[in-house]
């Protein structure tokens, strides 16, 4: 339980999605124009991390894995293959809740519910995942022992990855009011206030919990 | 052959006034996170062509075929196979290099590259055509990392490719550049240089 704690915590704020290892940073960037959306894109990735990575791990660990499915046979390489098309269901699935039940945040969300499959934040948890299952809990609080330890981690990367994309929207919502040299707008001082955040968020790095 | 190399070819075009990173902001995620030296960028960059340029002729041989609706999952499959294949040949011939991009070598699959180029280029346009556009988009990814990769190792380690440049008796090693955080600011000031030049305005 303790480390199922320890390893949520540390993956909103240690391990941050974008901040540590800029993951999803296309619809990141391109989504965060007003807090409303974010909200409403940080919400949908977390929903379909919390699905993916518990399916991931349990593919992981049952099929995958050196001698899970049959004795002697390492399937590990079909990894990519296998993970990519789980995260492509779902998200068709989520595609399917979101319209049945918020036709709004649907259409806000646009092209980019579709293209949460092609996330690098989804992708990118299943395979941190799967470096982090050999690695021994009592050493280190990135292991992930367990369903519950996938769980936590899931929400833990979901959450961080909703924190940073609220907070871009809110900052560039106010920066919409000021005056920044003219080929820098847009795109260039998105990059600049992002890696102003992760260097915020870096004095989370030494936190031992 | 002229025709080939002009600016608005689909070879030579992505390499500046159509830059995959710079001007379509595509492929961030790897481009921000391999950078801290210069040789994971360089073979990133190499990878990223070969899986751009191979799964472009394969879509664009396929395009016929494919029938419209499951096309995504379609696209999936082929680049996954094709970054499973390149992970292994890493694994067998580059070990260390292996080990320093991780998880990155696969997230090429979900580089939003490699769709962006297959959706809007491979299903309309011949195998040749689209070789070329595969190899120009890599390569103008690559340069990016590249120029990232320069910035960070001379200034973090005093490096290049691991041989000493600027050298420890007078230089003292930046340690900023090699954090995380900075990659983004120079790959914005990347952009920032590249719109001032070009003088594009794109919202």
């Amino acid at each position: 339980m303790e480390h199922m704690i320890s390893l949520f915590v540390r993956s909103i704020f240690v391990d941050n999605m974008i901040f540590a290892f800029f993951l999803g940073m296309c619809s990141y960037l391109a989504v965060s124009k007003n807090v409303k959306t974010a909200i409403g894109l940080g919400i949908a990735v977390t929903f379909v991390l919390l699905v993916t990575v518990p399916v991931d791990y349990a593919l992981q660990t049952y099929v995958l894995g050196p001698d899970a499915l049959v004795k002697g046979v390492d399937l590990t390489f079909l990894a990519f293959i296998l993970f990519i098309a789980v995260i492509a269901g779902i998200v068709q699935l989520v595609e399917m809740v979101v319209e049945r039940f918020s036709p709004s945040l649907y259409a806000s969300l646009g092209i980019f519910l579709p293209l949460i499959a092609v996330n690098c934040a989804i992708m990118g948890a299943s395979l941190f995942m799967q470096q982090r299952i050999q690695l021994d809990p009592e050493t280190s609080s990135q292991a992930i022992a367990g369903f519950g330890d996938a769980i936590a981690y899931a929400l833990g990367s979901g959450i961080g990855w909703l924190l940073a994309i609220v907070g871009l929207a809110a900052i560039r919502e106010k920066m919409a009011y000021t005056d920044v040299p003219k080929p820098l707008q847009g795109l260039g001082i998105t990059f600049i206030t992002v890696g102003l955040m992760a260097l915020a968020f870096m004095c989370f790095s030494g936190l031992n919990i | 052959m002229s025709k080939l190399f002009s600016k608005e070819s689909p070879l030579v075009s992505p390499l500046n006034l159509n830059n995959p990173v710079a001007v379509q902001v595509l492929g961030i995620c790897s481009a921000l996170a391999v950078t801290s030296q210069l040789e994971p960028a360089i073979v990133m960059g190499l990878s990223v062509t070969v899986i751009t340029a191979f799964s472009n002729v394969i879509i664009s041989l396929l395009r016929k075929t494919i029938p419209n609706r499951i096309r995504i999952i379609v696209q999936l499959v082929v680049v996954a196979t094709l970054v499973t294949i390149v992970s292994q040949v890493l694994k067998a011939f580059a070990y260390d290099v292996s080990v320093q991009l991780s998880v990155y070598v696969g997230l090429i699959i979900t580089n939003c590259i490699l769709m962006g180029r297959l959706e809007a280029f491979a299903m309309q346009n011949g195998p040749w055509e689209s070789c070329l556009d595969g190899i120009g988009n890599g390569l103008g990814y690559a340069l990016i990392l590249v120029i990232v990769g320069f910035v960070r190792e001379l200034f973090g380690f005093g490096t290049l490719l691991g041989f000493e440049v600027l050298p420890s008796s007078w230089y003292v090693t930046n340690g900023m550049m090699v954090m995380p955080a900075m990659s983004l600011i120079i790959v914005g000031c990347v952009i920032w240089a590249h719109r001032a030049i070009n003088g594009e305005e794109k919202k």
